[in-house]
């Protein structure tokens, strides 16, 4: 390592003429406004051209990765042109910058502007005081789509945290076949959500009676004796069907988390409770849970976060019909179906608002691991 | 002996878990194989009755749904939009991280704050304000814009996983390659990148499949027209137009999570690794 960088820093003689002297200011400078135009030029080219999509794409990695780069190392260089002093100040803001810059323009002033903006009519023309957060807390279908993010946020959670806990618990003690048990749970992760919504809108469809049921649950029913049912029609029972899908989801990610921390048990705690004479039921209550409370919240928090922002089983499946509408659904109504900006980016706050306790948790948890 | 029966009925309530989350996959993966007819006549698990008879088989669904159904263009685009929105966000992360990690400015702990904090928020924040700007700069339905976006809602949690890894990086090494002369960017270029392609690994693979699944981004900032949609955002469109053609949906399906399910096998190890570091604290 030592040698590599000694190296470096010795330059073959022909280079070292662009990186002395006022030779060096110049390139520097030069430099610069050449990566600005060819930066332009490929903004403009990617943004517009009817080209061959696969250039577009390459000239994205070349230029993305490339300018990046390029960026990077052109404003180093200019840092090191300054006094000792300035520069070190000034250098960890050439790392940083692009970085903050955009975070300010994807999500800082995004959020300042749809505060403002959700005090405005639907064109955002008119000033109109809080009258979007009135209908958000007061109409009736609010309420519903209300109803339903906590149906959601109790069910999904719940289930998620318990069954990804107990699977954890279980799968920890077979042995050899737990890494396949867990890669089978945790597979529904890997889908989308759209996938995940056709799979099981698949199992629920549904058959006027005397024909062959071609869905997982009815043929069920029926082969139970039952009749075939529309599921996702059915009052208020679809919420939870729709639950399940989330449920099915998320569950092998709660699992894989928890069961790190379950594997972080100290032996020594388990064995000493076993000696004590304590059944498997107690320890698991007992000594297990207590252990990795931080981790149960933690899952449980990042769940309710998932749930929260949830769009599109409910987008996919139902569009929000028959009573199955949630915030997140409504929200994006308003922006593309309704056209109203003024109601969508109140819906947007009130979103953001459910989530302020988990990033005070999550700022919190950080402050207290720095120090 | 004894312990394998014990072990038993925990072994055989994994296996029913097991297979009860597996099913609904199958259900969809041997559909995909069947001709409509036969799709719309019988449940799917009849093909058990007499599993080798080659002719309840067939590939025609996936043949549709590649060609009319526009998904093959649709699995390219997907491709267009996720590389680069990879990439992007980690080279920009990895030097921001560096810093936060190795390197003093004022303000550097209440930056880190707000990033943290920005973490959790809600995308759907930044949507409508963010449409107008696109509007205003032409950027809407143009992959460069969806690029962009990516990189600005991976951001945060990019820079937190990346600082968790480099921050951890034994301090003699920087400090030893501080002593030896190298200036902080070649600390970072020859030192502190190569340690950390772990971290960077698991990023790459959670953003990977995030961005491919994404939904929501898809359909703001691309949009449905044929040049530009996604796998997510076609398969979305086909069961609203097509919603009993099950024959072009179950392939359709399919064929948005072969990459993914390809990525997660192959790649697990980080993958989840990824998720554990970001989740179990302390």
């Amino acid at each position: 390592m030592e040698e590599a960088v000694k190296h470096e820093e010795q330059p073959s003689k022909a280079a070292s003429i662009f990186t002395t002297g006022p030779l060096r200011i110049i390139v520097s400078l030069i430099v610069p406004v050449l990566a600005f135009l060819v930066l332009r030029w490929s903004f403009i080219y990617m943004r517009d051209a009817d080209a061959n999509k696969l250039l577009i794409g390459l000239v994205a990695l070349i230029i993305g990765v490339g300018a990046v780069w390029a960026l990077y190392l052109i404003t180093d260089n200019l840092v090191s042109l300054l006094p000792q002093g300035i520069g070190d100040t000034v250098r960890p803001f050439v790392f940083v910058g692009p970085a903050l810059a955009i975070l300010c323009m994807y999500l800082v002033y995004p959020l300042l502007r749809t505060i403002y903006l959700s005090f405005f009519d639907a064109r955002s023309e008119t000033f109109v005081g809080v009258e979007n957060y009135i209908f958000a807390l007061t109409s009736p279908d609010m309420l519903i789509a209300f109803r339903n993010n906590l149906l959601w946020l109790v069910f999904v959670t719940g289930f998620v945290v318990s069954l990804g806990l107990i699977i954890a618990v279980m799968v920890d003690r077979i042995g050899r076949w737990e890494p396949v048990a867990k890669s089978i749970i945790f597979l529904p992760m890997a889908i989308s959500a759209v996938g995940a919504s056709v799979i099981w809108k698949f199992i629920y469809s549904f058959q006027p009676s005397p024909r062959p049921q071609i869905g997982l649950l009815n043929s069920i029913v029926t082969a139970l004796g039952g009749d075939p049912q529309g599921w996702l029609i059915l009052k208020p029972w679809n919420n939870f069907f729709l639950i399940i899908i989330m449920i099915w989801i998320l569950t092998g990610f709660a699992m894989v988390v928890i069961s790190a921390a379950v594997k972080g048990v100290p032996a020594e705690l388990l064995e000493a409770a076993r000696i004590d004479g304590a059944n498997e039921v107690r320890i698991f209550f007992g000594v297990i849970i207590p252990y990795i409370r931080g981790t149960l919240i933690t899952i449980a928090t990042t769940v309710l976060i998932m749930v929260l922002k949830i769009f599109d089983i409910v987008y996919v499946m139902t569009s929000g019909q028959n009573d199955t509408e949630v915030i997140a659904n409504r929200m994006f109504r308003e922006m593309f179906v309704f056209r109203n900006f003024g109601r969508g980016s109140a819906l947007a706050i009130l979103l953001l608002i459910a989530v302020i306790p988990a990033m005070i948790y999550n700022v919190r948890n950080i402050r207290e691991a720095r120090r | 002996m004894s312990r394998f029966l014990s072990n038993l009925p925990l072994r055989i309530t994994i296996i029913i878990i097991a297979f009860i989350w597996t099913l609904p996959t199958i259900g969809l993966l041997i559909s995909s194989l069947r001709p409509q007819i036969d799709i719309q006549s019988s449940g799917w698990w009849t093909v058990f009755e007499h599993p080798f008879e080659i002719a309840q088989w067939t590939l025609a669904n996936y043949q549709r749904v590649l060609t009319t159904d526009a998904m093959g263009d649709a699995f390219l685009n997907s491709l267009l939009v996720t590389i680069p929105s990879v990439v992007i966000p980690i080279t920009i992360a990895a030097f921001a991280a560096y810093a936060f990690a190795w390197m003093e400015f004022p303000g550097k702990s209440l930056l880190f704050v707000v990033v943290v904090g920005l973490m959790v928020v809600p995308l759907q924040m930044s949507l409508i304000p963010l449409l107008r700007l696109y509007t205003q700069l032409d950027l809407n339905g143009t992959f460069l814009g969806i690029w962009l976006a990516h990189t600005g809602f991976g951001l945060p949690l990019a820079v937190f996983l990346l600082y968790g890894y480099i921050s951890s990086l034994p301090e003699e090494i920087i400090e030893s390659a501080r002593v030896d002369g190298a200036s902080p960017l070649t600390t970072f270029t020859r030192l502190v990148l190569p340690l950390s392609v772990p971290a960077i690994a698991s990023f790459a693979i959670f953003q990977f499949l995030w961005v491919w699944n994404d939904l929501l981004v898809a359909l703001v900032f691309l949009g449905t027209k044929k040049e530009v949609t996604v796998v997510t955002s076609r398969l979305a469109a086909l069961v609203g137009e097509r919603g009993e053609a099950w024959h072009v949906l179950t392939a359709g399906a399919f064929i948005t999570m072969l990459i993914p399910l390809i990525v997660f096998f192959a790649l697990q190890r980080y993958f989840v690794r990824g998720l554990t570091a970001g989740s179990v604290k302390g």
